[in-house]
């Protein structure tokens, strides 16, 4: 006898129980310890929940707990091929890109590849310093014979955090314009941000095929884009009230109030928001690696799956450089917005 | 030139809250500001603002903080739409305007100076200054050039290529009226512009923009919450209080004829012989005759402060007031000293707010 019978025999509902049992439903382990003779006491200090699978053994026609993630797994493959038909037309473009960087960062030798990365922290930058910094990274990195991972994992986090930007900024200056468009959009970035990076790998995985770039280029994006829309349309809030209403002041168009005023005195609150994307970026591009994602997150899941500490050791040190030289170079362009619009 | 009305604004309300035309029923059947609030809550911004502003003057709008004074200069250029009235310049219905209208009027007729400065901190003083010419999409080289012009005129030679955070805030407010000059509009809107700095500096910011004035006779309207500052400035003063007019009209008949306890005890703090000048309390010459015993000649727009020193405080003393080399009337001690006492001894009872 279930605990909770009386519910559905009080409520006159025995008839409507008894249609659905089939017989074969599936056997709880309450039925298993039953056969062997062990029956628990029911008193009130292990009254259970009344749950589904609770419920189900008092009256048949309810649904149990498994049923709903069946559901939920059948909602998602009746939706995919649907989805797949519509998604992977357009994502395409992803792949090509992705493929495309890869090549390049890969095709190009290091001793062209060093002076332009050297030529891109000083111009974003201006420091001397860092550029050596940099330089002694980056040359660490491929004496210990990481060089090429190290390219592939920059150029997939190069490719998502541009996509990024080129995405999440637009979206942040359009939330920053319509307070419904924000309590809409809020919610979804709020999602987006707490969803454990795994979980965002599942669907995924049974939409596109594996051995697809844009699989893991879609996850990075997702995850990554999620703090350049929050603070580009914080940033645009926070811009002096004073000032846009000297800007309306003079005639200014919308246009010209947006381009002259608001992003550029968003900038620094916008570069903060490239910054964290870039970081999270490489967060995931390391548990891309789970899906064939290329880079130093391959050698981390060597590490792991083949129980090789040194070569786990090893890439995850790299991985903190690569962190601490996109780090410090965001960092530092950022400072320079800010040093040129001190109040 | 002088004397046409620029600016003129005629029955304005503005009130502020969920539902103002509503409220607006109630304000027209005689609903006060407080009970408005109270009963309706709607907060009851200008009532009834009947003002002309004539060219080539500055009329200044003085009130306590909350009066209205920031509210009623924003409507001017519609940073704030009104809930009823008529807001006309140069004879033209300003709230009939449509969008482009509106932004030729905010380009090219009013330019604007703002108490806290608003100056883009990313751009130079020189393309700060050139903002309202470059909005029009005058290329960058006329307006630098321009913008440089006037950073001259207003004392900040050099400092074209410098940031705004790099200048005091004298200095910066000098950029804010250089950016307004530069529009080259007939009409400038001065909002609380020297409030924030300090008296020394503020000093020098009125005696720069009257000595502007002087030369370019634009059409100025100035708010301020300094009695001072209005009646150093003033061609026209407009008194406002909880959004209505108290009273406007010449600065110097407003000092002598207060027609309010909330002015009068406004005014008894002034310094008045600094402030009123012969012409206000000197008796006309109708005659043409020069008095007997005068014991000397003083000008038409002297303070009574100079006459003062001039008598070295000997009330017997009567003067001959003179104006462009002719004399036009009489000027006796004991009526110079009168005028230095307030009409009604304020202390007693108005100062209640």
């Amino acid at each position: 006898m279930a605990t909770y019978d009386f519910v559905f025999d009080g409520l006159g509902l025995r008839d409507w129980c008894d249609a659905g049992k089939t017989g074969e439903g599936l056997v709880s382990m309450a039925d298993l310890l039953a056969k062997t003779g062990v029956i628990e006491e029911s008193t009130i200090w292990n009254l259970p929940f009344p749950s589904l699978d609770q419920l189900n053994e008092a009256c048949d026609s309810v649904a149990q707990s498994r049923d709903v993630t069946k559901g939920v797994e059948d909602g998602f493959l009746a939706a995919k091929d649907a989805l797949r038909f519509v998604l992977d037309p357009l994502t395409q473009p992803l792949s090509w890109f992705l493929d495309g960087a890869l090549l390049a960062f890969e095709a190009a030798p290091w001793w062209l590849m060093f002076p332009v990365l050297m030529a891109i922290v000083y111009y974003s930058s201006k420091s001397a310093r860092l550029v050596v910094f940099v330089t002694i990274c980056l040359a660490f990195l491929a004496f210990v014979d990481h060089y090429d991972h190290a390219m592939q994992t920059l150029a997939i986090i190069f490719v998502c955090a541009l996509l990024c930007v080129l995405f999440g900024v637009p979206i942040g200056i359009a939330m920053s314009r319509s307070d419904r468009l924000q309590r809409m959009t809020i919610p979804v970035l709020d999602m987006l941000q707490t969803l454990p990076p795994f979980v965002y790998l599942i669907p995924l995985i049974f939409l596109f095929s594996v051995t697809e770039p844009k699989l893991y280029g879609i996850a990075i994006i997702l995850y990554a884009i999620v703090p350049v829309i929050r603070l580009t349309d914080l940033g645009i809030r926070l811009v002096d009230k004073d000032v846009i209403e000297a800007a309306d002041s003079f005639g200014m168009t919308d246009r010209q109030k947006l381009f002259g005023v608001q992003i550029p005195l968003a900038l620094p609150n916008i570069m903060a928001g490239v910054n964290q994307t870039i970081m999270m970026s490489l967060a995931m591009v390391v548990i891309a690696s789970l899906v064939s994602a290329p880079g130093l997150g391959v050698l981390v899941l060597r590490g792991i799956r083949n129980l090789e500490l040194g070569v786990g050791l090893v890439s995850g040190l790299g991985i903190v450089l690569l962190a601490i030289i996109l780090d410090r170079v965001t960092k530092a362009a950022l400072d320079r917005v800010n040093a040129a619009q001190k109040h | 030139m002088a004397g046409n009305i620029k600016i003129s604004i005629r029955n304005l309300y503005k009130i502020f809250g969920v539902d103002p035309k509503a409220a607006l029923e109630h304000v027209l059947s005689g609903t006060s500001k407080a009970d408005l609030l109270k009963e309706h809550r709607h907060v009851l911004g200008l009532k009834d603002i009947n003002v002309d502003m004539r060219e080539g003057q500055i009329t200044v709008i003085m009130g306590l903080s909350g009066s209205g004074k920031s509210t009623l200069i924003r409507h001017l250029n519609r940073l704030i739409e009104p809930t009823a009235g008529e807001v006309w310049v140069d004879g033209e219905e300003v709230l009939a305007y449509d969008e482009a209208r509106l932004r030729k009027l905010r380009r090219e007729v009013m330019s604007m100076v703002f108490q806290k400065f608003a100056l883009l901190p990313h751009r130079t003083v020189a393309e700060n200054s050139g903002t309202t010419l470059k909005v029009r999409g005058v290329a960058k080289r006329i307006y630098l050039g321009e913008a440089s012009k006037w950073l001259d005129r207003v004392g900040l030679h050099g400092y074209g290529d410098h940031y705004p955070h790099q200048l005091s805030g004298g200095m910066q407010q000098r950029v804010g009226i250089a950016r307004a000059l530069t529009s080259n509009s007939p009409i400038m809107l001065m909002d609380e512009a020297f409030s924030a700095l300090d008296p020394l500096i503020r000093t020098d910011m009125q005696d720069l923009l009257l000595e502007l004035q002087t030369e370019l006779r634009k059409t100025i309207v100035f708010i301020t919450h300094d009695l001072d500052e209005a009646l150093k400035l003033a061609d026209r003063l407009v008194i406002l209080k909880d959004g209505y007019v108290v009273q406007q009209g010449e600065p110097q008949h407003i000092l002598l004829n207060p027609n309010d306890p909330y002015i009068e005890d406004f005014v008894s703090d002034i310094n008045r012989a600094r402030v009123l000048r012969v012409r206000s309390i000197m008796i006309p010459l109708n005659d043409g005759g020069i008095p007997p015993g005068a014991h000397g000649e003083v000008s038409f727009d002297d303070t009574l402060e100079s006459i003062i020193a001039r008598s070295g405080g000997d009330t017997s003393h009567t003067y001959v007031v003179m104006r462009d080399g002719m004399a036009v009337g009489k000027l006796e001690m004991t009526s110079l000293v009168k005028a230095l006492v307030p009409r009604v001894a304020s202390e007693s009872g108005a100062r209640n707010y």
